[in-house]
Parts: structure tokens; C-alpha cells; sequence
């Protein structure tokens, strides 16, 4: 049936496939312009010459970056709270998805705690009150003021909750019968099979910590505990802030003013905060997709 | 005697999913319930060194006060502008994209093309901010040097009042579009293929069963999508514009969430601040209560 097909057919085909390309070209040209400022040299950069290949090839911006020390405390306070996080997301998450996928009969108390839990999604405090409750708590530059405040991605806890309802009620009564408690039931039967569900929302929590800019802002009273993207976001996005406080003036700095440009030192910063994401990317298009989709389409 | 061993037995049975919930609903009680009832500082003359409860109660003071600033109501028609387009954009373009890709028929080129749209999606505002500050620069911005080529002056996408409302709507679409047009995508795998076969027989071409078969069929998920981004209403997308904006586009520009920003962290108006949050919460809370019903209603969509 499709050997033969018309004229106008597979001139909108083409046409089409022009379009996408176009389309594609538009998501893609500026991370390629992005990189070719990062390994450009200093004075075409400033003259505005460079479009998507690097013009006067130097690997300075990078070297800068790596011996001027910011960066890189930035760099480790990141890892240290995405992993923190991370785990610390995945074990409530199971925790709280496991008793909440309980049918009535089983767990009665089961909607009462689904509501607490949903109502926190529906309604929030705002900024300066949390803010308050994360001084009271007294976590104030701490590591874990990023990572307490929203110890439970409810989202993420919803959808793995409705893929173990999903599951076989036999799988469960099987375990049941043959004398496992909660705990065995949920660690040998529940998560095996929960795998790919758990795998979408551990990305997600990744690319959350990863990406969060506004908590490490406003919890952090000193830059040095600035996880990446707060760093970047004060130097790259508002510099006028980040120089005015003189300590973070230091020679470093100073010396980084004349040999690159902060057009090519930005641009490298830039790329480097987005290494891990492309890493996880992969991954990320496999299980957010049916993560989605599975959340989403679910009746 | 049995019934009440049977009961035993099962709050037995039931006690290890208590304990499995307390560490979430211990966390949870502090930080989110916490910082709910940190708002009644909206409902007093605030004052930090005396604590939550040790200021005077003002009544609905605080919300005179903000209603009558000079800035809010131009603050919420930018918010509820800003918000609506890029709703309508957030699904139009998903949409016709999806339609696209769908007529694509390598597979190789399929993928290529979705693992390079889904990019941006998943990179922070804080990033993408970065880059478009630079590429849309008036000076050495690649943008407006390929303007420049074919003889269009300038453009101050980020500086110009007119331009940066526009500037966020698109770069908006842009980093979202590709992700969101996935839902649209597992739509169309859904419709019934005997459907376009039998049309086929019937003599309709492609376009009239783009038209008759393929739109009606991913038309439940679009009304869906588009009563879900209701919530969002009052949501401008603080990332993004607080990373792109400056005080020269405030008066197009400055969305709740930013003012918001502005009075309680810059000017330490901690109630006024507070009280604004408060009311976004409030309208937010009815229009995600009306969206989340009307999803039920229609789509028999539940989040639980």
C-alpha cells in the first residue's frame, strides 16, 4: 500500500523533514555557540566574531576555572547534596509509596495519610515562613537545608505509589502466605519489580538537586557553601553581586579578569554545570518518558 | 474472642506501615506544615526578634497595604498575561510537533530528532539564562549578528518592554515544547490503526484523516493538559524571568513571584511578602481544586 505514493506526499515529506531539522537546529545552536565561545580566544570573543566553531582555539577558559578555587567548592557542595538528596528522596519515597499502596482493607488509616501527604502539593507556605522554619531548625549554611525542606518529592511518591497498586494483588499475597512480614515483602518482592519506576524517579530527584539554584541562595549565608547552580547564577547571571561582596575579590579573581574574557569563562562554567546532565541523559530519555507517560495516562 | 484476636492481629500486621510513614510525616509536619502556619505573620505587624506568634495581630491589614501599592495590579496583569500564553503556546506547539514527528518514518531519524528537542528541558533556568543573555545581546550576541546579515537593526530582547513579555513566551515554548510534545506522541500510538485503514478504503487522504482520525483522537489529552496547566495561573515561571530580567522591563515583566522576591528578601517586608505569597496560594489553591476536579470529570484522570 505505501510503494506508490503521490506527488504532494512527498513534497510535504520533504518539506517536513526540513522543518524538523530547522526545528532541531533551534534547540541545538545554542549549547554548540555556547562551546565555541568557551575555546575561544579572548579578543574575537569580545569583538562578537564567534558563531559555532571556536575562532583562535585556547583551552585558557578552562584552565582558569580549574585554578581559581570557587568553581570547584562549588562544584563539591553540588555532588555532596545530590547525593545526600538523592538517597534520602529514594528512601522516603519507598517508605511512604509502600503503606500508601495498601488497599483500604489492608491499611486503614491509608487515605487519612494520602491526604496529608497530597495536601502539600495543594498548599505551601511560601518563602519567608520557610525560611523562618529552616533558621528555627537551625540549618542555616548546612548541607542539609537543601536537602530536609523537601525530603519527600510527594509527585514522585504518587507516581511510584500507583505503579505498586498496579502490580498483581497475588504477588503480595503469596508473600504473605508464605510467612514474610512487611519489610521482606517489600525489599524481595515490591522493589524488584518496581525497578523501572524507581529508576524515573531517582532521575528526577537527580536532575532536581542538580538543577536547584534558589534554596542554596537563600539558606547560604557564605559563598563557599553554594552548591553549583547558585554559584553560576551570582557570577554568570549577576556578577554586580558577587564582586561587591570584597572577599570574593581575591587575587584569583583578579587574575582571571586579564587573561580571559568573562564572555568565554561564563561560557565554560556554563558547559561544564550541564557535563552531568548530559551523562544522565540517556537514561533520562528512556525512564522520564515512561515515567511520564506512566504517571500521566493512568486512569 | 475471635473477632477480637482477628482485630489484634491486624493492627499487628498494620504497626510496621505506621513506622515505615513516620520519618516522611515527621519531616513533612516541620517543613511543610511548619512554613503553613509561618504564614500567620501575614496577619500581624511582623517584627523577626519577637517570633511567630509574639508580634501584634493586624487583622487583614497587610492586604490593604498590598492592594494598594502602586505596582501590584500591573504585577498580576503581567503574571496572568505572561502565564496565559505560555499555556496556549504549551500546548499548540507540543501538539503540531508531535503531528510532525509522526509522519517521520525512519526511526533512526525519529530519535535523533527527539533526543536533541528534549535537551533544554532538562537544564536549569540558571544555565539557560546564561546562554540567552549571551546569544540575545544586542552587541555580541549571535542573534543579532544573523539579524544584522539580512539588515534588521538590533533588537533588545531582554532591555526592550515590548520585547521581553514576547522573549519569555518563546524561550519558554522553547525549552518545554520538545518534552511536552512526548504525552502527545504516546497519544497518537494509542489511536487504532484499522481507523486509518478504513479510511484509507474510504478514499480520505492524509490530511482529512489528520483532520478526522488523528486530532479527535489526541483531543482528550490536549483538553486534559490544558485544564492541568490551570493551576499555574499565577506561576510566571520565577526562574526563568528573575534569572533574564532587570528593573528596565518591570513594568512588562515583573510577575508575582519576583515581586514577591523583591519585598521579602530585598526590602525585609517580611509580612507584606508573606501576605502576597498567601494570596497566590489561595487563588492557586481554587483553580488547581477546579482543574484536578474538572481532569476527574472529563478524563477520569486522578492524581491518587
Amino acid at each position: 500500500m505505501k510503494i506508490k505514493q503521490s506527488l504532494p506526499r512527498n513534497i510535504f515529506l520533504v518539506f517536513n523533514y526540513l522543518f524538523l531539522v530547522v526545528i532541531a537546529l533551534i534547540c541545538l545552536l545554542p549549547f554548540v555557540n555556547l562551546l565555541a565561545i568557551s575555546f575561544s580566544a579572548k579578543l574575537p570573543v569580545a569583538a562578537g566574531e564567534v558563531s559555532f566553531w571556536p575562532i583562535g582555539f585556547t583551552t585558557d577558559a578552562y584552565a582558569f576555572i580549574m585554578h581559581s578555587g570557587a568553581f570547584t567548592t562549588a562544584l563539591i557542595v553540588s555532588i555532596k547534596r545530590t547525593v545526600l538528596g538523592v538517597c534520602i528522596n529514594l528512601v522516603l519515597i519507598i517508605l511512604t509509596a509502600y503503606p500508601l499502596s495498601k488497599s483500604k482493607k489492608d491499611f486503614r488509616l491509608r487515605s487519612v495519610y494520602s491526604w496529608y501527604f497530597v495536601a502539600t502539593i495543594l498548599l505551601s507556605g511560601g518563602m519567608i515562613p520557610m525560611y523562618m522554619v529552616v533558621r528555627y531548625t537551625g540549618l542555616i549554611d548546612s548541607i542539609w537545608s537543601l536537602v530536609l525542606p523537601g525530603a519527600l518529592p510527594v509527585f514522585s511518591m504518587l507516581v511510584v505509589m500507583n505503579y505498586m497498586r498496579s502490580l498483581p494483588q497475588e504477588l503480595e499475597e503469596a508473600a504473605y502466605i508464605d510467612g514474610a512480614n512487611h519489610t521482606q515483602t517489600l525489599l524481595k518482592v515490591i522493589l524488584p519489580v518496581c525497578a523501572p519506576t524507581i529508576a524515573t524517579v531517582t532521575l528526577f530527584a537527580f536532575v532536581g538537586h542538580w538543577n536547584s539554584w534558589f534554596d542554596g541562595m537563600i539558606y547560604m549565608n557564605k559563598v563557599e557553601n553554594y552548591p553549583m547552580q547558585s554559584y553560576l547564577q551570582t557570577v554568570v547571571i549577576n556578577p554586580e553581586a558577587f564582586f561587591r561582596n570584597t572577599s570574593n575579590a581575591s587575587a584569583d579573581i583578579m587574575r582571571f579578569a586579564a587573561m580571559v574574557n568573562a564572555r568565554t569563562s561564563n561560557a565554560a562554567q556554563l558547559f561544564l554545570a550541564t557535563i552531568p546532565i548530559l551523562l544522565v541523559y540517556p537514561f533520562l530519555q528512556k525512564y522520564f518518558t515512561t515515567g511520564l507517560v506512566m504517571g500521566s495516562v493512568k486512569g | 474472642m475471635n473477632k477480637n484476636l482477628r482485630r489484634k492481629d491486624r493492627l499487628l500486621r498494620e504497626l510496621p506501615l505506621h513506622f515505615m510513614l513516620l520519618p516522611a510525616i515527621i519531616l513533612v509536619a516541620v517543613y511543610s506544615y511548619g512554613s503553613m502556619i509561618g504564614t500567620v505573620i501575614a496577619f500581624q505587624k511582623f517584627i523577626p526578634a519577637n517570633g511567630l506568634f509574639g508580634s501584634d495581630w493586624i487583622g487583614f491589614s497587610n492586604f490593604r497595604n498590598l492592594f494598594t501599592m502602586p505596582n501590584i495590579w500591573q504585577v498580576l496583569r503581567n503574571t496572568v498575561a505572561i502565564s496565559l500564553f505560555k499555556m496556549a503556546g504549551g500546548v499548540i506547539v507540543p501538539v503540531v510537533f508531535a503531528l510532525l514527528l509522526n509522519e517521520v518514518a525512519s526511526r533512526f531519524a525519529k530519535r535523533s530528532l527527539q533526543t536533541i528537542v528534549y535537551l533544554p528541558n532538562f537544564l536549569s533556568w540558571v544555565i539557560l539564562a546564561g546562554i540567552f543573555t549571551d546569544i540575545l545581546s544586542p552587541g555580541t550576541g549571535i542573534i543579532n549578528m544573523l539579524l544584522g546579515k539580512i539588515g534588521i537593526q538590533p533588537i533588545f530582547f531582554l532591555g526592550s518592554q515590548t520585547w521581553f513579555p514576547i522573549t519569555m513566551v518563546l524561550t519558554d515554548i522553547w525549552k518545554t515544547f520538545g518534552f511536552n510534545s512526548v504525552i502527545y506522541l504516546a497519544a497518537l500510538t494509542s489511536i487504532d490503526p484499522s481507523l486509518y485503514e478504513s479510511a484509507e478504503i474510504d478514499g480520505a487522504g492524509r490530511w482529512k484523516q489528520t483532520l478526522h482520525i488523528t486530532l479527535p483522537g489526541i483531543l482528550s489529552t490536549m483538553v486534559l493538559m490544558t485544564v492541568l496547566a490551570m493551576g499555574n495561573i499565577l506561576n510566571g515561571g520565577f526562574d526563568q524571568i528573575y534569572n533574564l530580567y532587570s528593573p528596565s522591563v518591570y513594568a512588562t515583566g515583573d510577575i508575582l513571584d519576583t515581586f514577591v522576591f523583591r519585598l521579602g528578601i530585598q526590602n525585609a517586608q517580611y509580612a507584606l511578602s508573606t501576605a502576597a505569597g498567601l494570596f497566590k496560594s489561595a487563588v492557586s489553591l481554587i483553580f488547581i481544586a477546579a482543574s484536578y476536579w474538572l481532569a476527574d470529570k472529563f478524563a477520569g484522570y486522578r492524581i491518587f
